[in-house]
C-alpha cells in the first residue's frame, strides 16, 4: 500500500479542483437551500460529473466505468467537499451502487448500473430507521411472506436524495427480532412501487433526504439483492465503503473551513495587528494543522485497504470515519469561533461548513461508535 | 537492482563471517548499545571485535564519506545493510550523539582540519560526544544563553554552565554554545565550540529526575581555555550551526518514536488491550472497563494515524515529492502521543502502577511507572511541544508574529 497519490489520480484532483471552483462555488448550495429545491441538488450538474468520468470512477469498465476504485473516487470527493458541493455520490455511487454491483444479480446489475454511470439514473440505499442509530443489523422493517415474494412493512428515515432517486434498496428483515444479526434481506425498489410513498426531510445541511414508508410493497425473488437472510454482511461492505466516501468529503470540507479560517487570522485586525499573530489562536491553528493531516493518512489508507481488499479493511474504515469526524467538529467548531460575531451570521458562508461537519459527523457512526469497532474488530 | 542484489550476497556473507556468536539477538534497551568513547565498556566483550570490524569497513557509518571513515555507501546500499542486519539480528556496532548529532553537522558546517580530526574517531568510536546547548536561564529562549567566551590570543576563555547535557559523566568531547560577542544582537553573538572535556576547569554533576536516575547531568565551565580554531562554522555565527544540528536532533527523536511506525503500524497484537485485560479481568468478550476500553482504542486510532502519516512522507519522499508540511507534526505529535499511552499504562494497572520500588510491585510495573513519569520531558526536550506549534504556525501556517 503506497501512501501517495498516482499521476492519474494527481490529474484528477487537479481536475475535480478546477470544475468545483468554477461551476460550484458555496453560494450554490445556498441558492438551492433558499430556492428550498425540491432536489436539492443540480442535475445538470451531476450529468457533467457523468460525462467527466466521475460517476463511473468506482464501477468496472463492463458497466461503462472507469475502474479507479475508492482511492480514485477520494480525490475527487476531497475536491466537491470543498466547496460542499450537494450532488448524490453518496447515494447513488456509494450506496445504492455498490449494493448492486457487490450483490446484485447480472440482471439486476445490467439494468441499473450502465445507466447510472451515465448520470441517467439516482439511487439511494434505505437502511436508517427510528431506533437503529447506527447500528446496522438493527432493522423493525419487516419482508412478511406473501406467495412466492414478499410484502414489505416499516419506515425508514433520513433516505438520502430519497425524493429524487429513481430506485431505491431497502433493507427489511425476512426473519429474526428486530436485532438480530441474521434474517436480514436487501430489495431493490422502483421509485413507483405500489405501497411506497416518500416525503422529504429537511436537516441542517439542507440536502435531500427523506422518509420512507413501505405500507405492503410487494417484492419477488428477482428483487432480492445478494442472498436472501444474509444481508447483513453486504450491508456492512457497502457502508464501509460509503464511509470511505464521506470521509473524502469531511477531508476536502474541513481542509477548506481550515484554510478560509486561517486566511481570516491573518487579514482581520484587532488591538491593531492581525489576531493571527496571538499565540492562543496559532497554536489552536497549529493543532487543527495536525490533526487534518493525520485525517489525510487515515483517508488514505482506508480507501487503499478497500480497493485492495486487505484483511483489516473494516479497521481502517473505522480509524478513518473516527478521526474524520472528531476532527472535522473541531475544526467547524473553532472556525466559527475563531471568526468570532461574523461567523455566526447566515451571511457568511463558514456557517455552512459546521452544518455539513454535524451532518457528516453523525452519519455511518460517530466516533464513538468507530472506536467502539475498532476495538471489537481488535477483540476486546 | 543486480548489482544491489550482488551487494546484499556479499554483505550477508561478510556479516555472517565476521560477527561475533555472542552478540547475535543482543536486544538493545533505550539507552543501552555500544556508545564508545574513552571508557567504554563492553557488554558482552565481543562487543569490542564487533565494532572493530565494523568501523574498518566504514559501516559504523555507513553513508559517511571514506576519506573520513565513513562507508561511501548508498542511502540504497545502506538500507540494504541495516536489513541485513536485522535480518541476522545483529545489534549496531556503535550509536551516540557522534553518528547522530556532531558528525553530520561537521560534515556539512566543519572545515578540512576539523572533518579529519574529529569524523575519524566518532566513526571508530573512540571518542564519545555530548551536547552542550541549555542552560539554566536558557531553555525554549535557547539564544539568550549566557556561557561566556572571551577571546584571549589563540584561545576563548568559557565561564558558565550547561544543564541537561545527557551523558557528560561518560563524555569525552562536548559541543557547545557560548556567548563570544555580548554586544551583538543575541543570535548573532554566539559560537559553535568543540571543548575537550579534559580541560583543566570543566566539571560534571549528575541532575535526578522525578523518574529517578538519568543521563543527563549539569556541566560548569570554569576558565576553561579553548583553540579559536575549534569553533565550528564563523566565529559568532554559530547560530545557524546550532539550528541544523536542532534539526538532526529532531530527525532522531521522530525516528526513534516512529520506530514502531514501520509498516504501516500494521499486524502488532494491542499491547494495551492484553494489560487491561490483566488487570481488569475477561469475560471473553469486550474488556470490562468501558471508559479504558473507549480510552485504550482512543489511543491506538491515534498511533495507527500517526504512523500511517509517517509512512505517507515516507512514500511520498520515495516517489519523488519535496518534504510536506506533514513532517513538521512528528516531534509534537510524537511525544504528546507518547506521554498519553504511558499514562494510560498506568491507569490500567490502577493501585499497581503506583510502585517506586521494592516489595509488592512487579518489575515490569515500576518499570511502566518509571517509564510514564519519564516521558513527561519527552514534550520538553529538544524543543517543547509549545515551541514545535510556534514553528508550525509559523512556518507551515504562515501565521504572522
Amino acid at each position: 500500500m503506497q501512501l501517495v497519490l498516482t499521476e492519474d489520480q494527481e490529474l484528477l484532483a487537479k481536475t475535480a479542483a478546477d470544475f468545483a471552483a468554477e461551476h460550484s462555488p458555496v453560494s450554490r448550495v445556498r441558492a438551492l437551500r433558499d430556492a428550498d429545491d425540491a432536489d436539492g441538488f443540480s442535475r445538470k450538474l451531476w450529468r457533467q460529473m457523468a460525462e467527466l468520468g466521475w460517476v463511473g470512477i468506482p464501477f468496472p469498465e463492463e458497466f461503462g466505468g472507469a475502474d479507479m476504485g475508492l482511492s480514485g473516487l477520494s480525490v475527487v470527493l476531497e475536491a466537491l467537499g470543498r466547496t460542499l458541493a450537494p450532488e448524490p455520490f453518496l447515494s447513488t455511487v456509494l450506496l445504492g451502487g455498490q449494493a448492486l454491483l457487490l450483490g446484485g444479480s447480472e440482471g439486476q446489475k445490467s439494468e441499473w448500473l450502465p445507466k447510472l454511470v451515465e448520470g441517467e439514473r439516482l439511487l439511494t440505499l434505505a437502511y436508517q430507521e427510528r431506533r437503529s442509530r447506527y447500528d446496522l443489523r438493527c432493522v423493525a422493517t419487516r419482508a412478511e411472506r406473501d406467495g412466492s415474494g414478499w410484502r414489505l412493512r416499516g419506515e425508514k428515515i433520513q433516505v438520502l436524495d430519497g425524493t429524487c432517486a429513481d430506485g431505491i434498496v431497502v433493507v427489511a428483515r425476512t426473519s429474526g427480532e428486530e436485532r438480530a444479526a441474521d434474517g436480514i434481506t436487501l430489495f431493490a425498489l422502483r421509485r413507483d412501487a405500489p405501497g411506497l410513498r416518500l416525503e422529504r426531510q429537511h436537516r441542517v445541511d439542507s440536502r435531500n433526504t427523506a422518509l420512507v414508508f413501505l405500507d405492503g410493497v410487494a417484492v419477488g425473488a428477482e428483487d432480492v439483492v445478494g442472498a436472501e437472510g444474509r444481508g447483513g454482511d453486504l450491508l456492512e461492505r457497502v457502508v464501509d465503503r460509503a464511509t470511505v466516501g464521506i470521509c473524502a468529503e469531511m477531508l476536502g470540507s474541513m481542509s477548506e473551513a481550515f484554510e478560509r479560517t486561517l486566511g481570516y487570522l491573518k487579514q482581520r485586525e484587532q488591538f491593531g495587528v492581525p489576531i493571527g499573530s496571538f499565540q492562543a489562536l496559532k497554536h489552536r491553528a497549529a493543532q487543527q494543522f495536525i490533526e487534518i493531516e493525520l485525517c489525510r493518512s487515515a483517508v488514505m489508507a482506508a480507501a487503499r485497504a478497500v480497493d485492495d481488499g486487505v484483511e483489516d479493511a473494516a479497521r481502517l474504515v473505522s480509524l478513518a470515519k473516527a478521526r474524520c469526524s472528531d476532527a472535522a467538529i473541531l475544526v467547524a467548531d473553532e472556525s466559527i469561533q475563531m471568526h468570532g460575531g461574523i461567523g455566526m451570521t447566515d451571511e457568511h458562508e463558514i456557517g455552512f461548513y459546521l452544518k455539513r461537519a454535524r451532518v457528516a459527523e453523525l452519519t455511518f457512526g460517530d466516533a464513538a461508535y468507530h472506536r467502539d469497532r475498532w476495538a471489537r474488530l481488535g477483540g476486546y | 537492482m543486480a548489482e544491489l542484489d550482488e551487494f546484499r550476497a556479499q554483505t550477508r556473507q561478510w556479516l555472517k563471517a565476521n560477527a561475533p556468536e555472542a552478540i547475535t539477538g543482543l536486544a538493545l534497551t533505550e539507552g543501552g548499545g555500544n556508545w564508545g568513547g574513552r571508557r567504554a565498556t563492553f557488554e558482552p566483550p565481543e562487543m569490542k571485535p564487533w565494532l572493530e570490524r565494523m568501523a574498518e569497513r566504514g559501516w559504523t557509518a555507513p553513508t559517511w564519506p571514506r576519506e573520513y571513515g565513513g562507508g561511501g555507501l548508498s542511502a540504497a546500499e545502506a538500507k540494504v545493510l541495516q536489513q541485513e542486519l536485522a535480518r541476522l539480528r545483529l545489534p549496531l556496532p556503535l550509536t551516540g550523539f557522534g553518528l547522530t548529532m556532531i558528525g553530520p553537522t561537521l560534515l556539512h558546517f566543519g572545515n578540512e582540519e576539523q572533518k579529519r580530526e574529529h569524523i575519524p574517531k566518532i566513526c571508530r568510536g573512540e571518542i564519545r560526544w555530548c551536547q552542550g546547548y541549555s542552560e539554566p536561564n536558557a531553555g525554549s529562549d535557547l539564544a539568550s544563553l549566557q556561557t561566556r567566551a572571551d577571546r584571549d590570543g589563540d584561545d576563548f576563555v568559557i565561564n558558565g554552565s550547561k544543564v541537561w547535557t545527557s551523558y557528560a559523566d561518560l563524555s569525552d568531547w562536548i559541543f557547545a554554545l557560548v556567548r563570544s560577542d555580548p554586544k551583538a544582537k543575541k543570535q548573532e553573538g554566539i559560537t559553535f565550540l568543540l571543548i575537550d572535556m579534559d580541560s583543566p576547569g570543566v566539571s560534571v554533576s549528575p541532575i535526578g529526575l522525578i523518574s529517578g536516575k538519568s543521563p543527563f547531568c549539569e556541566t560548569r565551565f570554569d576558565d576553561v581555555r579553548v583553540p579559536v580554531r575549534n569553533a565550528v562554522g564563523a566565529i559568532h555565527g554559530g547560530w545557524t550551526v546550532a539550528k541544523a544540528l536542532l534539526g538532526f536532533e529532531r530527525n532522531m527523536i521522530a525516528e526513534v518514536f516512529g520506530g514502531q511506525a514501520r509498516g504501516g503500524g500494521q499486524g502488532r497484537g494491542s499491547v494495551l488491550a492484553e494489560l487491561a485485560r490483566e488487570y481488569l479481568g475477561d469475560a471473553g468478550g469486550a474488556l470490562g472497563d468501558p471508559v479504558l476500553r473507549d480510552e485504550i482504542a482512543r489511543c491506538e486510532l491515534d498511533e495507527r494515524a500517526f504512523h500511517l502519516t509517517v509512512q505517507r512522507a515516507r512514500d511520498a519522499a520515495k516517489a519523488g515529492h519535496q518534504p510536506g508540511p506533514e513532517s513538521s507534526l512528528f516531534k509534537v505529535y510524537a511525544t504528546e502521543l507518547n506521554k498519553r499511552r504511558t499514562e494510560l499504562m498506568v491507569r490500567i494497572a490502577g493501585p499497581h502502577g503506583l510502585g517506586w520500588q521494592g516489595a509488592g510491585f512487579a518489575d515490569d510495573e515500576i518499570g511502566r511507572t518509571r517509564g510514564w513519569l519519564r516521558a513527561r520531558g519527552n514534550s520538553i526536550e529538544g524543543g517543547t511541544s509549545e515551541i514545535q506549534l510556534n514553528i508550525i504556525a509559523k512556518r507551515v501556517l504562515g501565521l504572522p508574529d
